[in-house]
């Protein structure tokens, strides 16, 4: 082709074949992928088997990170069942909410998108450093939490220096957040067709029966989808702990968090090897869960097309 | 009769369910309505009263709280919040939209490898590469700049939108494109001409996440910003919180019910394109 074009007529440029163009528009994402994400997901692999404070070249010690955190770290130990209670009862209500409020929304009354926004609003906000400190004086000593229950008899006490208490008042700022789920099941609960519902009240179902063999089954798939992200953004829950504990988890470990134990030991104390070794297990721990929701999902989510 | 009877109970129905649903959303902000009221109360009247509503707007809490102690000003904090989030904004839009157009449109080898590892990265937890990005950063110098927030933003780290607009792309018709290939236009073309002004509505519900969870992020802004001129407004309230916070309810309040503004404006006029985000692909808002 090349030898037919005149020399003095530039020639006519090759269009580039459909394979480069995909890699000319994928090419950000993918040094993206080795550079921010695959790349550094393996040298954590490396770095969770040295010591390593970012001055001195990393020094090999085998499984010693790992042996440390599981052996020989009781505050690990108390990390991990701090964050698992939180994930095991935050999660759950969250959902149970969520899904309360979506069937309450779910009717023909009027004012849905005020209250559906109203109810949204915690969820937007409630991440935020701002809410974190909010909570920190609802639940203090003297705070308004204190003061309501006090009408009730009950004895006024801070509850975030309580360490008994202190896990509650997170969990019950992560369970206020249940607007966005709520808004995932709202938009699962529309694509039940209506045709079910009436064929079960002819049936004579009563609507506790139709909510257990109509709106569950359906839903599952939805139910499904929130719990998992659930799982994935719960376990990673870093602020409020931090603001309500003053950085530290305390009082006496109480709300040292996962992640904020992984702050403390990388980025305070600069043991940046043991926290990639905590990093590793945090992300086998979502992993295997993960894993065990999509394997039990065969068993308990319903799909209207079989599965594909 | 009947017929009346039944419609009564509906009403009635409906009614309970409008009081059970005030009094759930009355909970549900009271903890929001107190601390706005007050960040308009002196400190004497914060904690001895349950009652949200100030007696008289005391505006002095928003003076006071403005300025740190070290004389750095919530200017500074607001300034350096909205260079980080426009700067993430645009990598997130740019880097974002290009990768979703070739996982949509073209074909090209791996593909489907790669759009299982781009939907395998949404897992990945933040606290694996947190180490290495670290040093990658502190090697380079750009600890304490803004830099290590924004710049991964062009490398289209924030696999959600991409799978976002892969989903709209896919919905845009298929002919728009074809009847400019015929006229000869290249794919960078048929992308910036024809399916970036179509993905549009797409681009918005990405700007809006990408707004709130930079401005309410906390941990990395934490680990990478560490002089107070740098400072973001979330490091200056808990820098407040630590500096003076013990003893300046007031301005405290006030200052963390500023820092919610701009995210609930963004709420108030973008409702729609939030809601629909969270609907389809499950984004937390």
């Amino acid at each position: 082709m090349s030898q037919t074009s005149s020399p003095v007529r530039p020639r006519p440029r090759r269009p580039l074949s459909e394979n480069t163009y995909g890699y000319l528009f994928l090419a950000p994402w993918l040094i993206g992928l080795v550079v921010f994400m695959a790349g550094p997901t393996l040298v954590s692999l490396y770095l969770s088997f040295t010591n390593f404070n970012l001055l001195q070249p990393p020094k090999w010690v085998g499984a010693g990170n790992y042996t440390t955190l599981f052996l020989h770290d009781p505050r690990y130990r108390q990390a991990l069942r701090v964050t698992f209670t939180y994930v095991a009862v935050a999660a759950p209500l969250n959902l149970v909410f969520a899904l309360l409020l979506a069937m309450l929304l779910n009717t023909r009354i009027r004012g849905v998108g005020i209250y559906r926004a109203v109810y949204y609003v915690p969820s937007l906000l409630g991440g935020s450093v701002a809410i974190a400190i909010l909570w920190q004086q609802i639940f203090g000593l003297g705070g308004i939490f204190g003061q309501i229950v006090g009408f009730f008899g009950v004895h006024d006490s801070s509850w975030v220096s309580n360490p008994k208490q202190a896990l509650w008042t997170l969990i019950i700022l992560h369970v206020w957040q249940f607007g966005s789920p709520m808004i995932i099941f709202l938009a699962g609960l529309k694509q039940i067709p209506g045709e079910l519902y009436e064929a079960a009240a002819i049936d004579g179902a009563s609507k506790l029966r139709q909510f257990w063999v109509i709106t569950v089954p359906m839903l599952t798939p939805v139910i499904f989808f929130n719990l998992v992200l659930q799982i994935i953004n719960s376990f990673q829950a870093f602020t409020p702990a931090f603001i309500v504990s003053g950085g530290k988890g305390g009082p006496l470990d109480a709300t040292l968090f996962y992640t904020l134990y992984l702050y403390i030991q990388g980025f305070a104390n600069f043991r940046m090897g043991y926290a990639s070794a905590m990093g590793w297990l945090l992300l086998i721990i979502i992993a295997v869960l993960t894993g065990i929701a999509f394997l039990s999902s065969r068993y308990w989510v319903h799909y209207e097309d079989g599965g594909r | 009769m009947a017929r009346s009877a039944t419609a009564k109970a509906f009403a009635l129905n409906g009614l309970l369910l409008h009081v059970l649903l005030i009094a759930g959303a009355f909970c549900m902000l009271y903890p929001l309505l107190w601390m706005i009221g007050s960040s308009f109360k002196p400190d004497n009247e914060i904690f001895s009263q349950l009652n949200p509503i100030p007696h008289s707007l005391y505006l002095a809490n928003y003076v006071r709280g403005w300025v740190l102690g070290t004389g750095t000003s919530f200017t500074t904090f607001y300034l350096n919040s909205a260079i980080v989030c426009g700067g993430a904004i645009i990598g997130n839009l740019l880097s974002c939209s290009l990768a979703a157009y070739a996982f949509a449109r073209i074909k090209f080898r791996f593909k489907k490898l790669w759009f299982a590892v781009m939907l395998g990265t949404l897992m990945l937890p933040f606290h694996v590469t947190v180490v290495p990005q670290y040093i990658i950063f502190n090697f380079l110098g750009w600890t304490n700049t803004f830099l290590p927030l924004i710049v991964p933003k062009f490398f289209a780290v924030d696999a959600f939108f991409i799978f976002l607009m892969v989903q709209f792309i896919r919905g845009i018709p298929l002919e728009l494109e074809q009847a400019a290939m015929v006229d000869g236009c290249n794919r960078f073309q048929i992308f910036s001409r024809i399916i970036l002004p179509l993905l549009t509505p797409a681009l918005i519900t990405t700007t809006i996440f990408t707004f709130i969870w930079t401005y309410n992020d906390f941990f990395s802004q934490l680990l990478y910003l560490s002089t107070e001129n740098r400072y973001t407004v979330a490091l200056g309230l808990r820098q407040f919180l630590d500096a003076s916070g013990q003893s300046a309810w007031g301005p405290m309040f006030a200052m963390t019910t500023l820092s919610l503004v701009p995210v609930f404006l963004v709420f108030l006029f973008f409702q729609r394109r939030l809601v629909e985000g969270i609907a389809t692909t499950g984004l937390k808002g």
